[in-house]
This record gives C-alpha cells, sequence and structure tokens, in this order.
C-alpha cells in the first residue's frame, strides 16, 4: 500500500514538473504574448495542482493537506485574473496599432 | 538528503544574484522593477531558507509587494531616462564594488568560524521569560530593542512626510487614458480578495506574540489590501486632509513615544516596561503600530492621485 501510495506521489510530481517545465518553455519560445499566456497559466493551474496533490499524499497531518489546497485555490485563482488583465492589455494595444509582423 | 539541499541553496543563490544583477543591468524601468519584485520574492525564500519566517514575512510582504507597487507609480510619474554612466566614473564604481565585496569576504570569514562565547540567542533565550510574549523575534523589537523599532516607526512617519513635500511640488497633470476603467474581473476578484488579506493581517498581528508574525507583517498585507480595492476603484480617494488619516498615520508612533516619556518619567527608565504590563503594553503598541504602518504604506503606494491632479 505504501508503496502504491509512494508511485503515485512521485508520478504526481513528476507531472507537477513537465507542466513547470513545458510552461517556462512556452513562456520563452512562444511567438505572442495570448500563447505565452496559455502556456504559463498551465503551469499556474495544473502544474501547481500536481504538485500540491503529490505532496498531500506524503504530508504528515491534514492540516499541511489543507494548507496545500488552500494556497493552490489562491494562486490559481490570481493567475487566471492576472492572465485575463495581461491579455485585455495585449488586445487594446494590438487595436491600437494594427500588428505588422508575428512577433509583437 | 544534504546534496538535494545544496542544489536547493545553490539555486536560490544563483537565482538571486542573476536577479540583482539583472535588476541593476536592464534599461528599461518597467523590466527592473519587475525583476526587482523577483529578486525580493527568491530573498524571503532565502530568508525562510535561513529560519527566519519573520523576516520573510516582512521582505514578500514589504521588500517585494509595496516596494515594487511603490517603484512602479514612482516610475509611472516619471519620464522614462536613458541611464549611462560616464566611462570615467566606471571604474570609480568598479573599485566601490571590489571594495565593498572585499569587506563583505572578510566579513563571511569571520562569521564562519564558531563563537564559543554566550552568543545573544541564548541571551535572548534566557530574558524571554521577562519580556512578556513568547516568541524571541517580538520580545527583541518590542522590549529589548524596542528604542530601534521606534525609530523605525519615525523613519516611516518622516517618509511619509517626504512624500506629502515631493508629490505636492511635482504637481502632475491627470491622465485619464493611464488609468482605464476597473474591470468587473478585476473588481470581483479584489472583492473576494481583500477580506481574505484583512483576515490574514488580524492573524499576523495576533500571532506575532507567539511565534512569526507582528507589527511590520500585519500592517503590509492589510496596506495591500486597501490597494488593492483602491486600485480596483472600491475605495474612494484618502485625503490626507482628513484628521481620521492623520490620527491613523500617528497613532502608532504616538503612542509608542508616550509609552516611552511616560516609563522613563514615572517608571524604572525609558521603555523600561513596569512589571507585569509588558505583555498589555506589547500588544497595545503593536496594534496601534500596525495601524499607523498600513495606513502609511498603503497612502504611499497609492496616495490620493486625484487630489493632485487638482
Amino acid at each position: 500500500m505504501t508503496l502504491l501510495l509512494e508511485a503515485l506521489c512521485i508520478a504526481l510530481l513528476m507531472g507537477g514538473l513537465f507542466f513547470f517545465l513545458t510552461g517556462a518553455l512556452g513562456l520563452l519560445r512562444f511567438p505572442d504574448t495570448y500563447s505565452r499566456l496559455h502556456a504559463v497559466t498551465k503551469a499556474d493551474n495544473v502544474g501547481l495542482g500536481l504538485l500540491s496533490a503529490g505532496l498531500a499524499l506524503s504530508a504528515a497531518d491534514f492540516q499541511s493537506t489543507g494548507f496545500m489546497a488552500l494556497i493552490w485555490l489562491l494562486v490559481m485563482a490570481s493567475g487566471a485574473t492576472s492572465a485575463q488583465l495581461l491579455a485585455r492589455y495585449q488586445r487594446e494595444q494590438d487595436q491600437q496599432e494594427p500588428p505588422t509582423d508575428g512577433d509583437r | 538528503m544534504a546534496i538535494a539541499e545544496i542544489i536547493l541553496d545553490a539555486t536560490l543563490i544563483g537565482l538571486l544574484l542573476v536577479m540583482g544583477l539583472g535588476t541593476l543591468h536592464t534599461r528599461r524601468t518597467g523590466a527592473s522593477i519587475a525583476l526587482f519584485a523577483g529578486f525580493g520574492m527568491i530573498l524571503a525564500l532565502v530568508w525562510a531558507r535561513l529560519g527566519a519566517p519573520d523576516l520573510a514575512l516582512a521582505e514578500a510582504a514589504i521588500g517585494a509587494g509595496l516596494t515594487s507597487a511603490l517603484l512602479l507609480r514612482a516610475a509611472s510619474i516619471t519620464e522614462e531616462e536613458e541611464i549611462s554612466i560616464p566611462a570615467r566614473r566606471q571604474w570609480l564604481s568598479w573599485l566601490f564594488v571590489a571594495v565593498v565585496f572585499v569587506w563583505l569576504a572578510l566579513h563571511v570569514i569571520r562569521l564562519s568560524t564558531p563563537v564559543d562565547s554566550p552568543s545573544l540567542p541564548n541571551l535572548v533565550a534566557g530574558h524571554l521569560a521577562d519580556s512578556g510574549v513568547d516568541h524571541p523575534v517580538t520580545a527583541v523589537l518590542l522590549n529589548f530593542r524596542a528604542w530601534d523599532t521606534l525609530l523605525e516607526l519615525l523613519v516611516l512617519l518622516l517618509a511619509l512626510l517626504g512624500f506629502r513635500q515631493v508629490a505636492r511640488r511635482n504637481q502632475h497633470p491627470y491622465d485619464a487614458d493611464s488609468h482605464p476603467a476597473p474591470w468587473p474581473l478585476l473588481k470581483a476578484w479584489s472583492r473576494s480578495l481583500a477580506p481574505l488579506l484583512v483576515v490574514t493581517g488580524m492573524y499576523l498581528l495576533w500571532r506575532g506574540s507567539e511565534s512569526a508574525g507582528g507589527a511590520f507583517q500585519a500592517g503590509a498585507v492589510l496596506a495591500a489590501a486597501f490597494v488593492l480595492l483602491r486600485l480596483s476603484g472600491q475605495l474612494p480617494v484618502v485625503h490626507w486632509s482628513r484628521w481620521t488619516v492623520r490620527l491613523a498615520a500617528l497613532v502608532g508612533p504616538a503612542l509608542f513615544l508616550t509609552v516611552a516619556g511616560a516609563s522613563a518619567l514615572a517608571g524604572e527608565g525609558w521603555l523600561d516596561y513596569p512589571d507585569g504590563m509588558s505583555t498589555p503594553l506589547i500588544l497595545l503598541i503593536e496594534a496601534a503600530a500596525t495601524v499607523s504602518i498600513a495606513v502609511t504604506l498603503a497612502f504611499l503606494v497609492s496616495g490620493e492621485e486625484e487630489d493632485i491632479a487638482e
């Protein structure tokens, strides 16, 4: 049972790590603001969610699990809000001056 | 385990250095401020890693959060200016950096040798029972070295007064385009976040007597809640001319000075609390200081923008 739990924990942590790595890669490599935001918010939402789930499985008590769930919810909500704000700002910029090429 | 810890520490140190260098060497002010915020967050992690949660909280709330907001505000009302140091002076700055670096390196070498004499932590732990609180950091800040905290509050007050002078002199035309109408989602999020921040701030203040937390952290979190509501247009402009605002900004230093003066005149000595009165006095001072710190920081960051426009 503990072996299964440990394996699940490691799998979840690896999954979270994957989302953070790809999020960082997307932030560096994607061409425009919208797709960069798309990549980065996945790290906030899914990546942190998987990390907290993995850590919750190995947590000692319910209090730390609760803390991690709360942190995840707060980060997700603030990440979603700031992503929307950044995208909105970018759209306003785009509308002001029509794009000339792909990189902006 | 040891290797994992070394990797974590090395990563933190590397990130801290990269962020610091990036902050100094970026030409664009906005990018520099963003890097400074990142630098503050990494520094908070470093403090937490060194076992100083009080400092980590203060650094995250004040250093990374409010200072960055303050810098952003300053950048928005000043003109973008390309900073270039003449080559003649560049070697001087390198010399200065070299001297400071050598001096710091010597200190690090000295610090790494173990100290045999009864160190400061033991001294604090030995007198903790007399201090009126259970947390050594709070005992130092508000009892053993209360003088330093009193001066910190006065420095904050001076900063506020200086800000008032400068803000009045550089009257800046109000630019309606740079302040778009707050968006519904931002409004909704700030509305749900602000109560959480108030609860967190009060909690930090309350638990300051027994573990990490205290007036500065609580005040910074409350100020953040105010700034958030102010930016999303949910709160009216704070006018310095209102006496409640002035009273709130002054109550912390005033109460602290009163206690200091009363203990000097009627009691044992300057800031030497009477027996049995330590706990209520410290709580009272911390509560008043929280109000003042919150109002001062909130005023510094959000200010009275529309007043300046008139």
